[in-house]
């Protein structure tokens, strides 16, 4: 990793006026919780629809899409990648970097948020708020390396990206039941029903895979976007057209 | 000292062929790249810098190939045609950060020794989003600059800059010239390229139309008619001896000097003196009407 790579990508992803959604998101999340104590007196049952249907299925992809796009996808299009492309840095150094940077963002921004909002909303011996941690911060590391693959790999990286997340994560996952196998969510999902044991039935919280498929998928998609993403970057087209 | 070398270089993108077939040697000085919009002069140049593999042929830097070869950035400088940069960041910090990128002994010595060159020490701490478009591009310079490159690239480096910006950049790409870098700017612009490189590559439709210094340029094209205007005791006379003696197609007095128009240089040049001698008539002023880099390059697009 390289901490110029990083101070640049950390500036270029706070600096611009987008990253006002990075704060207004997870302060609605937190809204959401309060409202919800309020409704729901803290039933962890109540939690649980909160956290699978908004905080997992609608922010966390679209912080990690916001954070992906903003590390790589803005520099590629607006051709500012150019300064770093042209220095005698390793490709893989500088996409480690900004996935570096983009993983600390999604862990503070997004993961962070997410463990508050559950204990506002009402958890019980501080289980719900271990197993929604380990859950949005799984997710959290496949979607960015995702979306910071695909902002590498496409100028459309935001269109897919909203597609996935809203379409394929949300709505085609309620409906088809074999989408729901090829899912970050489900997969990390695993994980909180892991920790949860018996009470996850109780509560609702259950995966569609196993915790070791689970986390063997989970592994193979981060893997692969950070192959994908070094691989496209060291030929990556750079010319405005002529 | 360093040489980049083109050996047919093609490339297509689909059906479209963006640069066709091109060899050139760019050698220490300054080289111009000119043609039109749309001639493939930033393609060509994306392929020098290695950021765009050639679809045949090689570019290679004193023998290595650029392409997928990012060490050669530590002899390589880029200044991109496009503006955008780290706009949150001020210039003294994104020039530093480029010389820390080069893992420069001394990034802060070398940041400060580009932005003198390029004249921007009074402005560095302000954000590069409040930069004119004239500071942008010297800052971009400056990156470029920072590490002392052999090569310099440069893409449409005179877009957006008013006549002072442009003066003091020809000054500056002129010194790096004369220092022994290889510095190669493209531009649609004839006067630009006129004015400072001592060799053009002129590109038109993707294919290396001409090489040379522009005179050199001029007189490789011998098919192209040679205009001259001509100024002399008996200009009537004389139009008529020249058109006699075959040596020019077109003699015009409407304009109220003679304009000749002439299919052969050689023969031209050699014929008038002797045809004047011969007529009894004082030649006053004979000039080449358009030996301008302009005409060169409307001939060039047109044929």
């Amino acid at each position: 990793m390289n901490p110029v790579v990083m101070s640049l990508t950390l500036r270029g992803l706070l600096g611009r006026r987008r990253a006002v959604l990075l704060v207004l998101l997870p302060v609605l999340l937190i809204a959401m919780s309060g409202l919800l104590r309020w409704a729901s007196g803290g039933d962890p049952v109540s939690t649980v629809h909160l956290m699978n249907d908004f905080a997992l299925g609608t922010l966390l992809p679209l912080m990690c899409l916001l954070i992906g796009v903003g590390v790589i996808g803005t520099e590629i299009d607006d051709g500012s990648i150019v300064y770093l492309l042209a220095k005698p840095v390793p490709r893989r150094t500088i996409v480690w970097s900004k996935l570096a940077v983009a993983w600390g963002t999604a862990m503070v921004v997004a993961v962070l948020p997410i463990v508050a909002a559950v204990e506002i909303s009402g958890d019980q011996d501080a289980r719900l708020g271990l197993a929604y941690a380990a859950t949005a911060a799984l997710a959290a590391l496949a979607y960015t390396a995702v979306f910071v693959a695909l902002s590498v790999v496409t100028r459309n990286a935001v269109i897919i990206g909203l597609l996935y997340a809203l379409l394929w994560e949300t709505v085609l996952g309620g409906y088809v039941p074999g989408v729901r196998n090829v899912s970050v969510r489900q997969w990390a999902l695993a994980a909180a029903e892991r920790i949860l044991g018996d009470r996850a039935s109780v509560w609702g919280v259950t995966s569609e895979v196993s915790f070791t498929a689970a986390l063997l998928l989970l592994a193979g998609t981060i893997i692969g976007a950070i192959v994908l993403a070094v691989r496209r970057l060291q030929t990556l087209r750079l010319t405005t057209g002529d | 000292m360093s040489t980049l070398v083109l050996d047919h270089v093609s490339r297509w993108y689909g059906n479209v062929v963006a640069a066709n077939d091109v060899t050139m040697t760019i050698g220490p000085g300054v080289t111009g790249l000119l043609g039109p919009n749309g001639a493939g002069k930033s393609t060509l140049i994306a392929m020098m810098g290695g950021f765009l593999a050639p679809s045949a042929g090689t570019v290679t830097l004193d023998g290595t190939a650029v392409w997928r070869h990012p060490g050669i950035y530590r002899s390589v400088g880029l200044v991109p045609e496009a503006e955008a940069m780290y706009d949150m960041v001020t210039g003294w910090q994104f020039v530093l950060a480029n010389a820390r990128l080069h893992r420069l002994p001394d990034p802060k010595a070398a940041a400060r020794a580009a932005l003198e060159t390029v004249d921007m020490m009074d402005a560095k701490d302000r954000d590069i989003a409040t930069y004119s478009k004239g500071m942008k591009q010297r800052i971009k310079m400056a990156t470029a600059l920072v590490h002392d490159p052999a090569v310099l690239l440069l893409d449409e480096p005179f877009n957006g800059m008013d006549p002072r910006q442009r003066l003091h950049l020809m000054d500056l790409l002129r010194f790096l010239g004369e220092q022994g870098r290889t510095v190669l700017f493209s531009s649609h612009i004839l006067e630009e390229v006129e004015e400072i490189a001592g060799t053009i590559e002129v590109l038109v439709a993707g294919r290396h139309a001409a090489s040379g210094d522009f005179r050199r340029i001029r007189r490789l094209m011998t098919e192209r008619p040679h205009q001259y205007t001509i100024r002399s005791s008996d200009d009537r006379r004389l139009a008529a001896a020249i058109i006699a003696d075959g040596s020019a197609d077109t003699v015009d007095l409407t304009s109220g000097d003679l304009a000749v128009q002439a299919p052969d240089l050689g023969v031209f040049v050699h014929a008038l003196p002797r045809l004047a001698r011969d007529s009894g008539i004082r030649l006053l002023e004979v000039s080449p009407a358009d030996e301008s880099l302009e005409s060169v390059f409307a001939y060039l697009v047109a044929r």
